[in-house]
């Protein structure tokens, strides 16, 4: 499948060097001079419409190593590398033609130091204002287990304002707002009734964990990347354990596969039922909010049945599974989440009938195909807005084999009601998709005998409820942890988020912002 | 909107007796390790060896076992030569030396009725799903005089979870600070209360112990929402009273 994007490079880039590695992993890099890399990135995002990855910013002790990671539903993918030498920390910035890197380039800026020229707005990002200039803790030099001297944060942190016309003013909310929500603040541009524009400012949450990795076993590191967004945490341990079952070419029994299918489809329900019980709680429609807040327990109660965990930390482990799980129950999981299943079909029913719930749902928070492509969203969110990309079809990975006859739901609307149509079709097909591994899975031992891994380099990813999440991993000979980059679903999606929220009328806020269906903690990592 | 409350009042109740009654439906918790005096020897040295942050520990050649730093990553359970025990149980919840303290203080009314605001300091959600459940049908915490409030200056209770990041830690403050007297403060899950995962480090604290006065602990990871159930009972010493009444009763029988 490669082949036609060789071609194509070769014969329009000559200058670009191809080189194909291959450890358990076919990667395809273009290594590219600082020069050619803004072109270059333009045409594949731009002409070839390839999806954007992430940025993976590696400091070796001689050399930078900067990869954009490109790739396209038809399977291919593309490192475009740059080295550059340490003393240089100067690389252009492809934000202003690929803008799904903008977040990443600002990132690395943050947290390594390095500036991309050209880029439009750098500054206050990960690190706030308040950490002392110079400071980049994802540097070798930086030593992670000193604490920080506590600087006083400014408290009225306000952002470039685009309005400056009479009347307008700028309405904070947050970081900490009503009953239960997950930090960040939101700072709403307003004339009179209307908002015309949010400015999201995140990692408020920031933990730092590609940091905390460094120099751990990935054993270890295991248990960052089942908590750092605890709601979405098998896809995260499997993308992860993907990437180093790759590099230390450990074969994965057939059962193990099949039950992680299933494991993981049943998260995605969990996590989509949950979605709906807060869209349903932020339209004050108090019945069917509780309805889904039923089912989302049951959901919770089910993984708990299953795994001894209701968010299943502790099942996925390099290699396989870290237990096995009786056929028996299987089949009782299956059966309870089928009911929900139904119990959800009706209650979308009883919601599409209700006029004024979808009042408040349709035409709200409109994302054009076109916006969502730019910023590279992905999951329930760009599917919404007919871009029908989803890992498991496009990269098809571990568990999926060949899953071309998958059925992906996509609406073209892109509006709040788009979005809570595709979580409620996606629990469908992923009850399906349970109830298939289920009949045709083996027997077996559940985790390969071996899963010691040396030095390598892979990356992992999977499709997590809120969209593809990439790992990539470094490790060395010892199966220490140098370098675990993360691409995650809501950090591609806050970046586009603000295209929902935009000339709303302030009360919609909180349902543009349920329908989204985004998580903080896996964003600000 | 008559086909909402019809479908409302057809809508099964399924609130836990808690704490009227234990709970037991399979899934409600996945429960705590419960270290035996019977492991020694190798199977003792192994178990410590698989527990990553510290929680089982070699104590004068027993098991002992700190529920604090516990982060329910499931690799004790089921697995040594000799098997660790794990219970399903969920009243994890215990006041500290403070807590105590400040609940002899406590008048009725403060007791009866609680106005709780959560503050999210760098939890994974998780923690949020099981605190946000409270409200829901299931838990239907309202029945025990317990309220979500957004707005800490009217709350009686800080609920905290996350390691405590260094980008919350003001924010933590400023809404401890404005709640009024008294206040009273809960630390949910092993981030809140040890850092978990993520603390100390250089972008996280320890969780909240030595940043703003602590009440009751709930560890957990995260703690189940009949924990947390547990915990706003414990603080406010009516499960303390409950089990009283209780031991009174079948005294006399
Ligand atoms: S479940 Fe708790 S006690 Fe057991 S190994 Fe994990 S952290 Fe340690
Ligand atoms: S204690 Fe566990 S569940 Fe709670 S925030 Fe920390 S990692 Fe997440």
């Amino acid at each position: 499948m490669q082949d036609s994007l060789k071609e194509f490079i070769s014969a329009n880039f000559a200058r670009i060097e191809l080189q194909e590695h291959k450890n358990g992993q076919t990667i395809l890099e273009a290594e590219c001079q600082p020069g050619d890399l803004v072109e270059f990135c333009r045409c594949l995002f731009c002409d070839q419409h390839m999806y954007y990855a992430m940025l993976v910013v590696e400091e070796s002790a001689e050399q930078w190593i900067i990869k954009h990671v490109f790739y396209a539903p038809s399977g291919e993918m593309l490192h475009v590398l740059v080295r550059l030498p340490l003393a240089q920390t100067i690389l252009p910035s492809i934000a202003t033609q690929v803008h799904a890197a903008d977040w990443h380039e600002r990132e690395a800026e943050d947290l390594f130091g390095l500036t991309f020229e050209g880029h439009p707005r750098l500054g206050d990002f990960v690190l706030h204002d308040h950490w002392p200039e110079g400071t980049n803790p994802m540097r070798s030099s930086f030593d992670a287990s000193q604490s920080l001297p506590p600087g006083k944060q400014a408290s009225d942190w306000q952002p470039i304002r685009l309005l400056e016309s009479e009347g307008s003013f700028a309405m904070p909310i947050g970081p900490i707002y009503s009953d239960v929500s997950e930090s960040a603040l939101f700072v709403l541009e307003t004339v009179g009734e209307d908002v015309l524009r949010t400015i999201p400012r995140l990692f408020y949450k920031h933990r730092g964990i590609e940091k905390l990795a460094e120099g751990q076993k990935a054993h270890d590191v295991l248990l960052l990347a089942e908590r750092f967004s605890g709601t979405a945490s098998f896809a995260h341990t499997l993308a992860f354990c993907r990437a180093m079952e790759t590099i230390g070419q450990i074969q994965i029994p057939a059962r193990a596969q099949s039950i992680r299918l299933f494991v993981a489809e049943l998260e995605r329900v969990r996590h989509h039922v949950s979605a709906l019980a807060k869209l349903c709680a932020s339209t004050a429609l108090a019945v069917a909010a509780s309805q889904a807040s039923i089912l989302e327990e049951q959901m919770l109660r089910l993984s708990c049945k299953l795994s001894g965990h209701r968010f299943l930390f502790g099942m996925n482990t390099i290699g396989g599974l870290s237990m096995d799980i009786p056929e028996e129950l299987f089949r009782q999981v299956l059966q309870e989440s089928q009911e929900v299943g139904g119990r959800l079909l009706r209650l979308r029913r009883k919601l599409t009938r209700t006029s004024s719930f979808l009042d408040r749902l349709q035409d709200v928070g409109v994302i054009s195909q076109q916006d969502a492509r730019a910023h590279a969203m992905l999951g329930p969110a760009a599917r919404a807005c007919g871009i029908s990309m989803d890992l498991r079809q496009a990269l098809p990975y571990g568990p999926y084999g060949d899953a071309s006859s998958l059925h992906i739901p996509t609406e073209q609307e892109g509006d709040g009601y788009a979005r809570m149509r595709i979580f409620f079709e996606e629990i469908q097909v992923s009850l399906q998709l349970m109830k298939d591994a289920l009949e045709t899975m083996p027997k077996g031992p559940v985790a390969a005998e071996n899963a010691d891994c040396g030095a390598g380099a892979a990356l992992g990813w999977s499709e997590a409820p809120g969209g593809g999440t990439f790992h990539w991993v470094r490790t060395d000979e010892e199966g220490k942890v140098l370098r675990w980059r993360l691409g995650t679903p809501s950090f591609a999606n806050w970046h586009g988020f603000h295209l929902a929220a935009e000339k709303f009328a302030f009360q919609d806020f909180p349902i543009i912002l349920a329908s989204m269906g985004l998580s903080v903690a896996e964003s600000d990592r | 909107m008559s086909r909402w409350l019809t479908e409302g009042l057809l809508t099964h109740k399924p609130t836990t007796a808690y704490p009227a009654r234990p709970e037991s439906t399979a899934g409600i918790s996945p429960g705590l390790p419960v270290p035996s005096s019977e492991l020694t020897g190798q199977a003792l040295e192994q178990l410590v060896s698989m527990c990553r942050v510290g929680a089982l520990s070699k104590e004068k050649n027993t098991l002992g076992f700190d529920d604090g730093r516990c982060i329910h990553c499931m690799r004790c359970k089921g697995k040594s030569p000799k098997e660790l025990e794990w219970d399903d149980s969920y009243e994890w919840a215990r006041l500290t030396k403070l807590g105590e303290k400040n609940l002899a203080k406590l008048s009725a009314s403060f007791k009866a009725s609680l106005y709780i605001r959560t503050i999210d300091a760098g939890a994974c959600a998780a923690c949020l799903t099981e605190i946000s459940l409270l409200a829901g049908p299931n838990y239907n915490m309202h029945r025990l005089g317990f309220f979500m409030t957004p707005t800490p200056r009217k709350a009686d209770v800080l609920l905290v979870s996350g390691p405590v990041t260094d980008h919350m830690r003001d924010h933590l403050l400023e809404a401890y600070d404005s709640m009024p007297e008294p206040k009273r403060v809960i630390a949910v899950g092993a981030c809140a209360m040890t850092g978990g995962v993520f603390g100390p480090s250089f972008t996280c604290a320890a969780g909240l112990s030595d940043m703003i006065p602590v009440d009751v602990v709930v560890p957990g990871c995260p703690p189940p929402p009949l924990a947390l159930l547990h915990a706003l009972l414990v603080l406010t010493g009516r499960k303390q009273q409950a089990e009283k009444i209780r031991a009174l009763g079948s005294d006399r029988s």
